[in-house]
């Protein structure tokens, strides 16, 4: 079996499990955010009374932290009542960040867990060999009053990436690279297993970034056999009492591919959709009216230093506006203590409190009719951050903070060598 | 519920996201009748206002992909759109819609021989699918059983709620 087999397995009770098989899985964390008060009422109108295990679930306010609107003010008020009134033992409320960068950093998140969470880039803790997967309210409602949730095992998909990137290049261009090579729904109900010497040499938020974004390939859930940073990370926040799944010798993969990063260059997914990727070189140096630096995907500490090191003693185009959105406030404090904030505010950056931003358009930064932004983020759908008449161009933290330099797309490993 | 539909075709194309079916902005409605006026406006503004009940939603490969969002399910069925075929469906979406009781089926091939505004007829039971415009037909790949007694018991809040029932008692 692979090691998602195992850990599937496992929560279902069960010695052994196959693909395709409909299985029913105890869940061991489910994480709630703040875009589905849906959840709660649906939770009543199942006929639950009280929550399955109070220290299982949690609410993290971060689509709409802090609260723009009477009605998501409305939202978390409600959540924070059935919080109290259920005795959830931990809340994340708008002071802590996105869901899937608190989660890790509040020591839940171990390998060979089952991890569920209404959002779609609970992929994500693929990073930390966890089973994560985003299921949606009512399901969330079902799983509230349960503990348990049904899954057909998937069929596990594996990647290979070898080699070592080259300057200003990053993990975020190697996952972007994938998936315009693999295109979004070359996944779609299966499991992708990213594994390889590139994936063993990086550390955490690298290997969350590419997990992050495995969901953008249709995958149900990602996975990366921990490495030796990993389990610090773990062992540090959570403890010790975790289990290590290995994958028999022998599994049979549903597919297997190849990528080899030594000459990858920095990628940029245009209008208007994730798998519409190239090379930076040729891609037109369109003007941009906003960069964006955050989320799930590109708002950690070590994005938020990629973009701080390329905007050092300079200035940001005068027609660029640039929002730096870290992705918690553990991050936020980091990149303070780090001298990173204060690089990118003389730099002209534009800071808003942890959560998701305008990565959804739903407020911090929406973009107008006609405006382009390039962004360290996960999806460029139309209408993804505003307008439907906005183009979206994703790319890595340290494209977005040259490009912002520049006042147009641009390609940061010529940053060197341009006179500061 | 029933399973045998007949509506007019509304065709679109591959890869139609969450957004597209139900932008972002809008996410802080919670009443059905509020959510059914944005439905598919990031793919076709005027789907919402053209669209009449029991019309059939027909796609290309992978629909509903992008975010974990129920409303773009939500936004379907409260539109009254008779049923959802595509080459392919997004996960989430697929799990959201089963819940709620939108019906939908995969049919490989169906969004290259339909036009819009093709008269349609879908029969779940069977996988059977007949453009009655062209008359060609299609096979769909059958639900499996336990997607098909969620559907027919009107979602599964249906199911949850008398288990809760039973065992009050």
């Amino acid at each position: 079996m692979h090691a998602i087999e195992k850990m599937l397995a496992r929560a279902a009770g069960k010695e052994f499990v196959t693909a395709g098989e409909i299985i029913n899985c105890s869940i061991d964390f489910l994480e709630l955010n703040d875009l589905y008060l849906q959840v709660v009422k649906s939770f009543y109108e199942m006929g639950g009374e009280r929550v399955w295990d109070p220290e299982k679930a949690a609410f993290v306010f971060d689509h709409y932290s802090p609260a723009p609107t009477i009605r998501t003010a409305q939202i978390h008020k409600e959540m924070r009542e059935f919080a109290e009134k259920q005795g959830f033992s931990h809340h994340f409320d708008i002071n802590k960040g996105v869901c899937h960068q608190v989660m890790p950093e509040a020591g839940i998140v171990r390998p060979g867990m089952i991890l569920v969470a209404t959002d779609s880039h609970t992929t994500t803790h693929g990073a930390f060999g966890a089973f994560g997967t985003g299921i949606g309210a009512t399901d969330a409602a079902c799983v509230l009053i349960s503990g348990e949730l049904w899954f057909r095992v998937p069929e596990v998909m594996k990647i290979t990436v070898t080699g070592t990137t080259a300057d200003n290049v990053h993990a975020k261009d190697v996952i972007l690279n994938i998936i315009g090579n693999l295109k979004a729904d070359a996944a779609v109900y299966q499991a992708v297993e990213f594994t390889g010497d590139y994936i063993e040499s990086i550390g955490v938020a690298d290997r969350m970034t590419i997990c992050n974004m495995a969901v953008e390939m249709g995958a149900k859930t990602a996975y990366m056999k921990p490495n030796r940073a990993v389990l610090d990370y773990v062992e540090s926040r959570y403890g010790y009492n975790y289990v290590l799944d290995e994958t028999d010798t022998g599994f049979e993969y549903c597919r297997e591919e190849f990528f080899d990063i030594s000459d990858l260059k920095p990628q940029i997914a245009c209008p208007s959709s994730v798998d519409n990727v190239f090379p930076v070189d040729e891609v037109e140096p369109v003007k941009i009216h906003q960069a964006f630096i955050g989320s799930c995907t590109g708002g950690r500490l070590e994005d938020i230093g990629a973009a701080a090191e390329i905007l050092k003693g300079r200035r940001i185009a005068d027609s660029v506006r640039m929002v730096v959105i870290p992705a918690s406030m553990e991050v936020f404090s980091k990149a303070v203590s780090k001298g990173y904030v204060q690089i990118l505010i003389e730099a002209g950056a534009t800071f808003n409190a942890p959560g998701c931003g305008p990565c959804l358009g739903t407020h911090a930064g929406i973009l107008a009719k006609g405006e382009n932004c390039v962004s360290s983020t996960n999806r460029n759908f139309p209408g993804r951050m505003g307008s439907t008449e906005a183009g979206i161009y994703l790319a890595s933290p340290a494209l977005v903070a040259y490009s912002a330099y520049k006042g147009c797309l641009s390609d940061p490993r010529l940053s060197r060598e341009d006179s500061k | 519920m029933k399973t045998d539909f007949t509506g007019t075709a509304h065709l679109f194309g591959k890869n139609i996201d969450t957004d597209q079916i139900y932008p972002g902005r809008y996410l802080e409605l919670v009443k059905p009748e509020e959510i059914s006026k944005h439905c598919l406006e990031g793919a076709d503004p005027d789907f919402a206002s053209k669209a009449k009940p029991g019309d059939i939603v027909i796609a290309g490969t992978n629909f509903g992909c992008g975010s974990s969002r129920e409303h773009a399910a939500i936004t379907l069925k409260s539109s009254d759109v008779g049923v959802v075929v595509a080459e392919s469906f997004a996960r989430i979406f697929y799990r959201n819609a089963i819940n709620l009781s939108l019906p939908l089926i995969v049919c490989k091939g169906i969004s290259k021989s339909v036009r819009n505004g093709d008269i349609v007829r879908v029969d779940l039971e069977s996988g059977r699918i007949e453009n009655l415009s062209t008359l060609e037909v299609f096979y769909g790949e059958r639900l499996t059983e336990y997607a098909m007694y969620i559907l027919k018991n009107g979602g599964i809040k249906n199911i949850f709620r008398e288990k809760s029932a039973d065992r009050k008692q």
